[in-house]
């Protein structure tokens, strides 16, 4: 992973948005202020919701370099509570998603103190494991309906005065969420924290020679990555009022990865790009059946065999700027 | 339900043997891995996509050329591990300079490419996959019934797997990979071909899975996603074992199967859960593995 991030980090100004980060933010957000007038919002609410998902992973994989292969678990665990909570506890939407984030962050804690004991290549089998394990119970429990999983959620009104049934409401709401995750995930990579991250991806010995307990900075940034997927979990739900083992199962966690992958790891704008691409190809190969895994799969071997820099890194590399 | 004496000893012994034969597949596969992974340094995430594909290639040797279940359990592993090869050259050749997660990526992309083809050609239902008639029947023991065939699982792959073993850690050829393993440099130095070791290492790891699928045709449905919720299973088998040892991966294959089984007696709830739970708290308690070297 060194070696992509590399070259993104420019020389001078680091922790200060670079002009290119600003023009590419005002862009994103113009584009997807007007995107409702044109495009099918249900299909932007859901790309948004994965972009929520894609940046968590990446505050992973692209700024600590750990490769999580089950953040399926916190996604699809997140989105069972807020849906159980919107609808059998009949909590206001903003509480629901919150006891969603809550569920994530507390299975956060769990897999990634139990996670983190194992570095490379372990400790994304030891999340893929622990994944499956969540999956099985989530098979099992009675609260989650198995096959049918929790449908017919209420969108309720937020705060007590926004109605989300009506669609732009739901997807302004959607957008601000979207737009404030992103913020915070910008602010967290650029923080002296954010740095220190970024430290133990190039040389954990190094920085643990410099005094950094690094593997409390691990369980930090796999804590927050999880509660953030855990928000696009729980958003997911509430827009789609439906909460379903897909979300929970091991083909997600693989999508989170191939959406920032695709994207560019350890960019801040990749995942976003990358969640947006895998949707609408999921969206229009939707006839096509069986072959979206199948075009899925070559995507991922593409992209690790020709261009590892993703959309976004490729961009970013050919004009030297940072994005 | 934890009293021992509650329980006959039919399903008790009967799900040990269960438990056994899926022991057998763990060990198989897991010792593939821990074989790919000690030379070419990548989790071969393909490797439950492999083990489908050998299967079906035992199924289709049968519908198509009319050969049987001993033919199968030759060529199907020659077949499959010559894909080995193929993607050994084509593909993981391109990754050894790089962090060892492309690796693990790739082959994921590689095994949704397997699964989706096969997926498409024959659906997702099970196919039947009829057992060779010297297997059929079995033997009454008195306090069980043993099917021959289950017990011709158990044997054969104990039988593999200490051959394997014997090979790596016994003979001049497993010297040269255990070397090439620890210091690729220097066995390239005295003139061995190091790149030839690793394709056809990567081919015979694969060949193992082929078998272990071939193995599993007759009792298991022939199906595109038989080897994707085994695999991470396997990974959690790996995890506790530690790659770091050829008998480790033996042993720890054959003994959570075992444990799987007995969870199935006394507490049926948690026997599909019961390995990440061990693997669990083995992460806790000694989190190089079992049998793992410390990093």
């Amino acid at each position: 992973m060194a070696q992509v991030a590399e070259r993104l980090t420019a020389p001078a100004g680091r922790s200060s948005l670079s002009r290119s980060e600003i023009v590419a933010f005002v862009l994103m957000v113009g584009v997807l202020v007007i995107a409702p007038a044109f495009v099918y919002p249900l299909f932007l609410m859901k790309a948004l919701c994965f972009a929520i998902f894609a940046c968590a992973f990446n505050l992973l994989i692209g700024y600590v370099g750990l490769l999580s292969f089950g953040h399926a678990l916190f996604f699809g665990w997140a989105s069972y509570l807020s849906a159980h909570a919107a609808k059998v506890w009949g909590l206001p939407p903003e509480l629901a998603i919150l006891t969603g984030m809550a569920a994530a962050c507390g299975l956060g804690i769990v897999a990634g103190a139990l996670a983190i004991r194992r570095q490379g290549i372990y400790f994304a089998m030891v999340t893929l494991a622990l994944a499956q394990m969540m999956y099985l119970v989530a098979v099992r429990a009675p609260f989650t309906h198995g096959e049918d999983g929790i449908q017919a959620v209420p969108r309720g009104v937020l705060f007590g005065v926004f109605d989300l049934s009506n669609a732009m409401t739901m997807y302004f709401v959607v957008l601000a969420v979207f737009l404030v995750t992103f913020l915070l995930i910008y602010r967290i990579i650029n923080s002296p924290f954010g740095e220190v991250l970024k430290a133990i991806r190039e040389n954990e010995p190094r920085a643990i020679s410099l005094g950094y307990r690094t593997d409390r900075y691990k369980l930090m940034a796999f804590v927050l990555s999880a509660t953030i997927s855990g928000l696009a979990g729980a958003l997911k739900a509430i827009v789609f009022q439906l909460a379903s083992l897909t979300d929970v199962n091991w083909p997600m966690s693989g999508e989170v990865v191939l959406m920032t992958l695709v994207g560019g790891l350890g960019t801040v704008f990749g995942p976003v790009v990358g969640a947006f691409t895998i949707i609408a190809m999921q969206n229009y190969l939707a006839e096509f059946g069986q072959w979206v895994t199948i075009i899925q799969g070559t995507i991922f071997v593409a992209c690790v065999l020709l261009f590892r820099r993703g959309i976004v890194g490729e961009i970013a590399h050919f004009f030297r700027i940072r994005l | 339900m934890f009293e021992l004496l509650g329980i006959p000893p039919q399903a008790l012994f009967g799900q040990l043997l269960l438990g056994l034969i899926n022991g057998s597949f763990y060990a198989l596969l897991s010792l593939g891995l821990a074989v790919i992974f000690g030379m070419l340094n990548i989790i071969n995430f393909a490797h439950g996509a492999q083990y489908m594909m050998g299967a079906f290639t035992a199924f289709l040797l049968f519908n198509w050329l009319g050969i049987g279940y001993w033919g199968a359990l030759i060529l199907a592993p020659i077949l499959v591990g010559i894909t080995g090869v193929i993607i050994e050259r084509l593909f993981l050749q391109r990754l050894y300079q790089l962090d060892h997660l492309y690796g693990l990526l790739l082959t994921f992309g590689l095994a949704l490419i397997i699964e989706g083809i096969f997926r498409n050609l024959y659906g997702s239902s099970g196919l039947q996959y009829a057992m060779p008639d010297i297997l059929r029947g079995g033997y009454n023991l008195g306090f069980m019934f043993l099917p021959t065939y289950r017990a011709w699982v158990i044997v054969f792959s104990l039988v593999v797997c200490l051959s394997v073993w014997f090979v790596i850690e016994r003979t001049r050829l497993g010297a040269y990979l255990r070397a090439a393993t620890e210091n690729p440099t220097l066995v390239r130095a005295f003139g061995i071909n190091v790149p030839r070791m690793v394709t056809l290492t990567y081919g015979f790891g694969v060949g193992l899975a082929a078998l272990a699928g071939v193995m599993a045709a007759p009792i298991y449905n022939v199906s595109p996603q038989m080897g994707a919720d085994l695999i991470i299973v396997v990974f959690a088998v790996v995890v506790i074992g530690g790659m770091g040892s050829i008998m480790g991966a033996i042993v720890t294959g054959f003994s959570l199967g075992i444990v799987e089984g007995l969870t199935k007696v006394f507490f049926p709830e948690a026997s599909n859960t019961v390995i990440f739970v061990i693997m669990a708290i083995v992460l806790l308690l000694r989190p190089a593995g079992l049998f793992g070297r410390r990093a």
